[in-house]
């Protein structure tokens, strides 16, 4: 893609698991560009609204976002790390950053 | 941020944080300390003996997929000297297991153990699918939740297995501890609170028969989210699913509750768990005690309760007082004009949870009440067996043996399909009357 290695963006890998992965058609990885906004760093918050508005396919938007936030229910890992260690949605993303949501909801 | 340094080591980053506790923990000292308080749930609570075969339940999901791995890094870690082995139940629904069932076989090689798959067909004559032709798609959830209730026990019994554990963990019991709460269903608070139940002792002599299979739980107080982690740090091989056919309303609302109250207050979980554990002992017919409504000998309790009725001797002081508040908390509820039908059993369980002061002056006048109300519908909540195949029951006849009596006749619809529609209704100002329809076709489940 040519959004790859841009100045003006952060490239983030987002991986799904647990059964979030059905919500993305089966996508259990993805490689992500946010932009920058002059200087302001995207956040976590704005990752979880961009994949739910442009990314998601599925109509079920709520099994992912709920109440502007991520569904409860749902683990955060930032770089292997629980989100609440690292700022939670106001996580500022870092290039080559790792976001792993991993579904408790889903049965086996 | 600065890396958090882990709480225990204080050496190497803190990657988790506990729900219970709130303790940031690395990825190395939470596997210890997780697989540790497994340990101790299983030593304290005595649920295994040395030479023991016990069968794991396994549907190749998470909570079963850590459940093998635990106990088969405790097995050899405290050299418990017991056999395990992997039990999985096929429904006989075409695909849907087929991926599950990869997973199972690639955990049986992974942790070398022997694996068994049963399917539905074998242990009832009818695969799921057949069942849908029969029945079709509306209702079809019933027959597979209740065949899939005994099927555990039933495949343990063919394989001369006597002790099943399952994979149940803090949020699926606090889960059903709300469900039960919600239906005013205390009775069965026990059964889902218990970290071992087994069928009554009066079992079978015969030792295929799967009425004295020992059921036990050693996830109960393991969070779903540090199941998810420990799958996750320790890169197990699991499996996940939608359920085909979508989950019980009722059920899926007691569990987003249950998700936001985490993310709220995370000790949240184990808290509803204790609680349910603290009032299942209140609850009568319950393994631990008789109950308040026993202790009184009140026509309803001896009529319903069986042999409790003559526990009259045992009245102890905090069990008249409970009495006291039930009383109290009967009128109430028939002023309020709440559901009648509910049973005594259910709405003693209310004035146990309740933190209501007795209301001693209007003792005599609510006893009269109380009593109309129970001798209008008596209640049932004798746990027996089901006379068709023994399994535990609170009925004469188990549901599963209801169900397969309605297939083996080519009946397609019954009653009990009804009960079960009702339970699904979310709609509040139907509750009342789906509970006390519920209450005619008690599904007696886990
Ligand atoms: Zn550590
Ligand atoms: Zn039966």
């Amino acid at each position: 893609m040519s959004e790859e290695k841009r100045k003006d963006a952060v490239q983030v890998t987002v991986e799904f698991s647990g059964g979030l992965e059905m919500l993305f058609e089966h996508q259990r990885k993805l490689q992500i560009s946010m932009a920058k906004k002059g200087e302001e760093v995207p956040n976590v918050a704005e990752l979880v609204s961009h994949l739910c508005n442009d990314v998601m396919k599925d109509s079920r938007k709520d099994l992912f976002v709920l109440d502007g936030t991520v569904r409860p229910g749902i683990l955060v890992l930032i770089n292997d790390a629980d989100w609440e260690l690292e700022g939670e949605d106001q996580y500022e993303l870092q290039e080559g950053d790792n976001i792993l949501f991993v579904s408790t909801l889903h049965g086996g | 941020m600065p890396p958090t340094p882990c709480a225990l080591c204080k050496t190497n980053r803190a990657l988790i944080v506990r729900p219970k506790d709130h303790s940031k923990l690395c990825k190395a000292c939470f596997i210890q300390v997780f697989e540790t308080e497994i340990h101790h749930t299983i030593t304290a609570n005595k649920l295994f003996h040395r030479g023991e075969k016990i069968a794991m339940g396994a549907s190749g999901g998470k909570d079963s997929t850590v459940l093998a791995s635990v106990l088969k890094t405790l097995n050899e870690r405290h050299d418990y000297g017991v056999e395990l082995i992997l039990l999985s139940i096929d429904e006989g629904i075409k695909g849907y297991r087929d991926d599950s069932l990869e997973t199972v076989k690639r955990n049986a090689q992974q942790y070398k153990m022997p694996l068994t798959i049963l399917g539905y067909d074998e242990l009832y004559g009818w695969t799921m699918d057949q069942v849908v032709e029969q029945v079709g798609k509306k209702g079809n959830c019933t027959y597979c939740g209740v065949f899939r209730r005994q099927a555990l026990d039933r495949g343990a019994a063919r394989l001369g297995v006597k002790h099943v554990v399952t994979g149940h963990n803090a949020d699926d019991i606090a889960e059903t501890v709300l469900m039960n709460l919600l239906r005013g269903d205390l009775p069965r608070l026990s059964r889902t609170t218990s970290i071992v139940t087994s069928t009554p002792s009066a079992a079978s002599s015969d030792p295929k028969s799967h009425t004295n299979i020992k059921r036990s739980k050693p996830l109960k107080y393991a969070y779903e989210k540090e199941i998810v982690l420990y799958a996750h740090h320790k890169s197990l091989d699991y499996f996940s699913t939608e359920c085909i056919y979508s989950p019980e309303a009722f059920r899926g609302s007691a569990r987003a509750l249950i998700k936001n109250l985490e993310r709220v207050r995370p000790s949240a979980i184990l808290d509803v768990v204790r609680s349910g554990e603290d009032m299942a002992k209140l609850v009568p017919g319950s393994d631990d005690s008789c109950g308040g409504n026993c202790a009184n000998g009140a026509p309803a309790a001896e009529e319903e309760e069986g042999g409790c009725g003559s526990s009259n001797g045992r009245t102890a002081g905090g069990e008249m007082a409970n009495m006291e508040q039930q009383l109290a908390q009967n009128e109430l509820a028939t002023e309020n004009g709440l559901e009648v039908e509910i049973t005594a059993g259910a709405i003693s369980g209310q004035s146990h949870s309740s933190g209501t002061t007795p209301l001693r002056n209007r003792e005599k006048k609510t006893k009269n009440k109380s009593e109309a109300v129970a001798s209008r519908k008596p209640p049932k909540q004798v746990m027996g067996k089901c006379s068709r195949c023994g399994y535990l029951s609170s009925q004469e006849v188990c549901k599963a043996c209801v169900l397969l009596e309605g297939l083996n006749k080519n009946r397609p619809k019954n009653a009990i399909q009804v009960g079960y529609e009702a339970q699904d209704t979310d709609n509040a100002d139907s509750m009342a009357t789906a509970t006390s329809r519920l209450r005619n076709v008690q599904i007696q489940a886990d």
